[in-house]
């Protein structure tokens, strides 16, 4: 299982991943060095492979900016929890292929250092503080998340 | 039972019925992207496509960066002109043109009843004359590129009725303020937001562009007003021929909230969300370091003869720097043509090249530890303007203008 890491409502992108960044780190390694940069310096020396974000509502407010996905997902965030999502934020997930959740139970239980592991083909989620059950995804959103996020699935359907 | 304006466009463009909620897939009449367009090309040979499948359709402009900070953004932007070039792109707006919001609608590619999508938040913005515009990421909007489409969820709408007049003092942009404050970040969530009531007739387009960009701060999908007689004339078409494109009037809203116009002071937004939102009153005399008029908020030629009006014959305060950037060279022209820039000159504001500016922290104008700036952007979050010891108020053009005279937040009623 990995580690919870827990933060309050409305989380913005620019916390998530600096502006000043956005048009210079563009490799996955450099991007995640900034992950949560503002909002928590120590995240990256402390992040884990598996470990997972929770959080309260409007996760990912602000910025259409991918990178503030894709620096913690590079980081090894295996999924992020959340009472709501921003919804740019949320389709960024998708399109990244990081799951996000709304569970909101989930997301007002659990604790900073709980453990939990995400089950997407189980539609679980099981934790340190019991297990939490979701909703499929719509075909149109699981067929993304199948393929590993929309880059895969284009180039499953599209390339040429 | 009717249909809104969102359930119109989603059913014109699946061919279908569709209602709110709804996941379909559709075809935008135009994707806008800007400097992220370098970043977005690259994620065509990993899709293992070269080509846009209608590059008529891709309108990119170079705003966010402009001109290139170091050599870096301009290897962005080089690599963006190549592009453009290879893919035989017609609508590339080069630096200096203007903030990409801007030119979706002073261009004309905003129109009511369209379909726009855009690698930007603020994208919205093109729901002032009746489009139905939401924001994107990237590697989607390398989607839209590949296959003309993308899966979006018909919205629910909040309707937001308005009425009654301003104060002199007090603009779209206090409104804007007032309503997230009220609602909060999050309370357009996943909606449309349609605008409406009495109060509308006497909003012009850009009053409308204000309303709809924020709308983004409400957590909203798009911000939508209804095309009138003032749009009408804003596009030069005669009026009635885009009624079909209204919400019926039985049509199923998830809420409607009404807003006095007539009540209400100047407001600003204090660090660091958007949605906490104050009369001037209590934050009067909180000193600042840097005051910013400009961006695809507020940088439009009504904001600009706002500034002149209330620094004409007066000067920004020694230990003040006021930063102007025009939305777009058009306004920049236009504030030649009416005198505007020259009394600005000598109030000792700085004219700035037409662009995002400082507004996301990347150059012109970034913040110090520790530094205040009161701007008429439309993000205050902790470090967006480069640091995360500074802090960011928001509040509308008459406000910067006033509070930069007084090197401190100050109420703009005196001057109105």
């Amino acid at each position: 299982m990995g580690k919870v890491f827990k933060y309050g409502d409305d989380v913005n992108t620019d916390v998530l991943f600096p502006g000043k960044y956005t048009y210079t780190a563009m490799e996955p390694a450099e991007m995640a060095q900034h992950a949560l940069e503002d909002l928590d310096p120590q995240f990256f020396k402390r992040v884990q492979p598996g470990d997972i974000i929770v959080a309260g509502k409007n996760f990912g407010c602000g910025s259409s900016r991918e990178q503030a996905v894709l620096a913690p997902k590079y980081a090894g965030v295996a999924a992020v929890i959340a009472v709501s999502f921003a919804r740019i934020f949320y389709r960024n997930c998708i399109n990244s292929g990081l799951p996000a959740l709304v569970l909101p139970d989930a997301a007002r239980t659990l604790e900073d250092g709980d453990e939990a592991e995400v089950d997407l083909a189980a539609g679980v989620v099981r934790t340190s503080k019991g297990d939490f059950t979701f909703p499929p995804f719509p075909p149109e959103v699981q067929a993304i998340l199948d393929a590993g996020g929309l880059i895969e699935y284009l180039r499953e359907h599209y390339a040429k | 039972m009717g249909k809104t304006f969102s359930e119109k466009v989603f059913s014109a463009k699946a061919g279908r019925e569709v209602r709110a909620g709804e996941i379909v897939t559709l075809e935008p009449d135009y994707i806008l992207t800007h400097d992220n367009s370098a970043a977005i090309l690259k994620k065509l040979p990993a899709i293992g496509v070269t080509r846009l499948k209608y590059p008529e359709r891709a309108v990119i402009v170079l705003d966010h960066v402009t001109p290139a900070a170091d050599s870096k953004h301009a290897a962005n932007h080089k690599a963006i002109r190549e592009f453009v070039a290879a893919q035989g792109i017609k609508h590339f707006y080069d630096v200096g043109f203007g903030v990409c919001h801007q030119v979706m609608v002073e261009e004309g590619f905003a129109y009511p009843g369209r379909l726009i999508l855009g690698s930007d938040s603020h994208t919205p913005t093109a729901g002032a004359v009746g489009a139905f515009a939401a924001g994107i990421g990237r590697t989607e909007t390398a989607g839209v590129w590949v296959t003309g489409g993308l899966w979006l969820r018909c919205p629910e709408t909040v309707r937001l009725e308005l009425t009654g007049r301003f104060q002199p003092h007090v603009s779209a942009k206090d409104l804007a303020l007032a309503i997230i404050g009220r609602i909060g970040a999050d309370g357009a969530l996943y909606y449309a937001v349609e605008y409406a009531g009495e109060a509308t007739e006497a909003l012009d387009i850009a009053d409308r562009m204000v309303l709809c960009n924020l709308a983004a701060e409400m957590g909203a999908k798009n911000g939508y007003f209804p095309p009138d007689t003032v749009t009408a004339q804003f596009l030069g078409e005669p009026d009635g021929k885009h009624a079909a494109l209204h919400s019926d009037e039985d049509a199923e809203y998830v809420q409607k909230l009404g807003f006095d116009l007539s009540v209400l002071d100047a407001m600003v937004a204090a660090p660091h969300t958007v949605d906490n939102v104050k009369p001037v009153g209590e934050l009067k005399g909180k000193h600042i370091d840097q005051a910013l008029i400009g961006t695809c908020t507020n940088g439009r030629i009504e904001d600009i003869r706002t500034a002149a009006k209330v620094l004409t014959g007066r000067r920004v305060a020694a230990s003040v720097r006021l930063l102007i950037f025009p939305a777009s060279m058009k306004v920049y022209r236009q504030a030649l043509e009416e005198g505007l820039v020259a009394p600005l000159v000598d109030a000792a504001a700085v004219w700035m090249n037409p662009g995002c500016g400082p507004c996301l922290g990347a150059h012109e104008g970034a913040l110090a530890p520790g530094e205040v700036c009161l701007s008429t952007a439309n993000r205050n979050f902790k470090g967006r303007m480069g640091d995360p010891n500074s802090e960011i108020y928001l509040a509308s053009p008459a406000t910067v203008a006033a509070s930069a005279i007084a090197g401190k937040i100050a109420s703009p009623r005196e001057y109105f």
